[in-house]
């Protein structure tokens, strides 16, 4: 009942990352077959191991020994990232009942349906690095571990459901798209397939805008005030830029990132301009403009101390989000406790039965 | 569509993660079926209302819903025995809808048939596991289950022209309903008040502040496309 009916353009988003989605499908494969069948010899030097695998562009695996500070870096990372598809559910989740029309309803519920799935699937990803999921929720709720700074930011019209999927699900491809061929087996198929569905969600988050943009004046408008308002937060969503990112260079030496975050943020702007002339909006950038030297745009860099306020917890929603997990957990405790409680009298029954 | 509105609130806050993704997969296909049936009642009418116009721009007393969707979420265990009693009653009606004459109808029937055995079986098992779960999730289980019984008499009351006679389809209920409360524990609860009305356009007062929230954006832009 949600089918994507949109005559979309040949260049609308998705194509060409999908494109990348597959190759990199394709060399996990290729890697898997080449995979040396034994395991290191009882003497063998394993941080040397290690090295060589990941050299060779072989994917380290759960059983696998890896260092202390790959497994910290990793835990966090896909933890940031399960969190984001928890919390991202709410600036969405928040037009459901108000959507416009019942198709769109439709497929905004199926979208935030994924999400909760992207959640459970990093959620088990996680846990391959030998941390519980009950954990990893624990330290989101006592604010130890974080997710994306843009779900801090509020849905205030209906464009903005359409904005989230085209820029903040655009800008969180161009992020996760290489990923998949991260280092990490479980991340990188995780990421394979959430790249997919991400790519269909982007879609029709062009599709709704792209609606607006040729609707009513009043539509328009709505659209444009909420590419306005979003545009920088996504920016900023690739993280400091290179000289201030304390991560990079580590995750890079050991293929979890491929890409620094000013690459990838460059990709993604010359990406987006074309797609906003198409839609017929404008980006709010009065420097952004074509450089035949660098052969990419130019543009004005997002508000840094901005991000980093927001990642601190001063941003407009954070204590909102926070407060509606931590309502939602603490409101289902009794359920759980009831489930837990039923399985174990279930248990016992089917043991005396068995007796 | 009503109850889809209703389960949709629950998106990003349930109980567990799986079940957020549980109850947004019935919010979906409650939707699914309510576009397929809005679609066809607008084309039988053929006064040119599609499944926007009837969902979008009739008022609560137009509405035919029964009056048991539109009652607020209440806790989990309410929403559970919404669910249940919802299920137990859509499974045969849409089995019965499956074999009838209409062909339209035997066919969102025989779609939805299997849709409402997958919620049955997702509530009689939150039925089960609150109700002999703890001591606290059995006083929820069995009060939601006193405060939602009223609502069930409407749903078989008999409906002269409706495809299926609603009263045939009682015995269905009882027999998915009875065992489920048993093994629960739970105390089926003493029949009596029997409110009615829904399919009649007279609602509870909790309709209209439903319709507002659903409508509010579609009415904001008369005629706009989205």
């Amino acid at each position: 009942m949600y089918g994507n009916d949109f005559p979309a353009p040949d260049d609308a988003p998705g194509g060409g990352l999908l494109g990348e989605v597959a190759a990199a499908e394709a060399a996990l494969r290729e890697a898997a077959a080449r995979r040396r069948g034994r395991a290191p010899d009882p003497d063998t030097d394993l941080e040397a191991y290690f090295a060589d695998v990941i050299d060779a562009d072989q994917k380290i695996e759960p059983r696998d020994w890896m260092p202390e500070a790959y497994r910290k870096t990793l835990i966090r990372q896909i933890a940031q990232h399960a969190h984001s598809e928890i919390i991202g559910m709410q600036p969405e989740g928040n037009w459901i009942s108000r959507a416009p029309s019942l198709k769109r309803k439709a497929i905004l519920l199926a979208k935030v349906q994924d999400e909760a799935g992207h959640g459970l699937y990093l959620y088990a990803a996680a846990e391959t690095l030998g941390i519980s999921r009950d954990e990893l929720v624990r330290l989101l709720l006592d604010g130890r571990q974080k997710y994306s700074s843009i779900f801090n930011y509020p849905t205030l019209t209906w464009a903005d459901v359409g904005v989230i999927g085209w820029l903040v699900d655009g800008a969180a491809i161009v992020n996760q798209v290489p990923l998949c061929r991260c280092s990490y087996g479980p991340y990188a198929r995780a990421m394979i397939r959430v790249c997919k569905e991400e790519s269909f969600h982007q879609r029709q988050g062009y599709e709704i805008l792209h609606v607006l943009a040729h609707g009513t004046p009043d539509q328009k408008a709505m659209a444009q005030d909420a590419v306005d308002r979003w545009w920088y937060p996504s920016l900023a969503m690739f993280g400091p830029p290179d000289g201030d990112s304390t991560h990079s260079a580590q995750s890079m030496a050991w293929k979890i990132k491929r890409f620094s975050n000013d690459e990838l943020r460059q990709r993604f702007v010359d990406m987006c301009v074309q797609q906003a002339e198409i839609l017929g909006l404008t980006l709010p950038d009065p420097a952004l403009r074509w450089n035949d030297e660098r052969q990419a745009y130019d543009y004005t860099q997002p508000d840094y101390d901005e991000l980093m306020r927001v990642i601190k917890g001063q941003g407009p929603c954070n204590r909102q989000r926070m407060e509606h997990r931590r309502h939602a957990h603490a409101d289902g405790a009794w359920v759980r406790e009831a489930a837990t409680a039923y399985a174990a009298n279930q248990a016992e029954k089917k043991e005396k039965v068995a007796a | 569509m009503i109850a889809a509105q209703r389960l949709g609130d629950w998106t990003s806050r349930a109980p567990e993660m799986e079940e957020d993704v549980a109850l947004t997969n019935i919010a979906l296909d409650q939707l699914g079926a309510a576009r397929l049936l809005l679609t066809y009642a607008g084309e039988l009418e053929g006064a040119g209302r599609d499944e926007d116009a009837l969902a979008y721009l009739r008022d609560d007393r137009e509405f035919r819903n029964c009056l048991l969707v539109e009652l607020p979420n209440g806790d989990f265990a309410v929403t559970v025995a919404k669910l249940f009693f919802l299920s137990a009653y859509q499974l045969p009606l849409y089995a019965a809808l499956a074999g009838c004459g209409d062909e339209r109808l035997a066919a969102i029937g025989a779609k939805a048939r299997k849709e409402s055995a997958y919620h049955l079986d997702h509530a009689s098992l939150w039925v089960r596991r609150l109700g002999d779960g703890t001591a606290e999730s059995h006083r929820r289980m069995q009060a939601a289950v006193d405060q939602v019984w009223p609502y069930v008499h409407e749903l078989f009351a008999p409906f002269p022209g409706a495809p299926v006679d609603p009263t045939t389809l009682r015995a269905a209920f009882d027999a998915a309903v009875d065992p489920v409360l048993a093994e629960a524990t739970l105390a089926r609860p003493a029949d009596g008040w029997a409110p009615a009305g829904g399919r009649d356009g007279l609602h509870t007062e909790h309709l209209s502040y439903l319709l507002t929230e659903m409508q509010v954006l579609h009415r904001a832009h008369p005629g706009a496309q989205w």
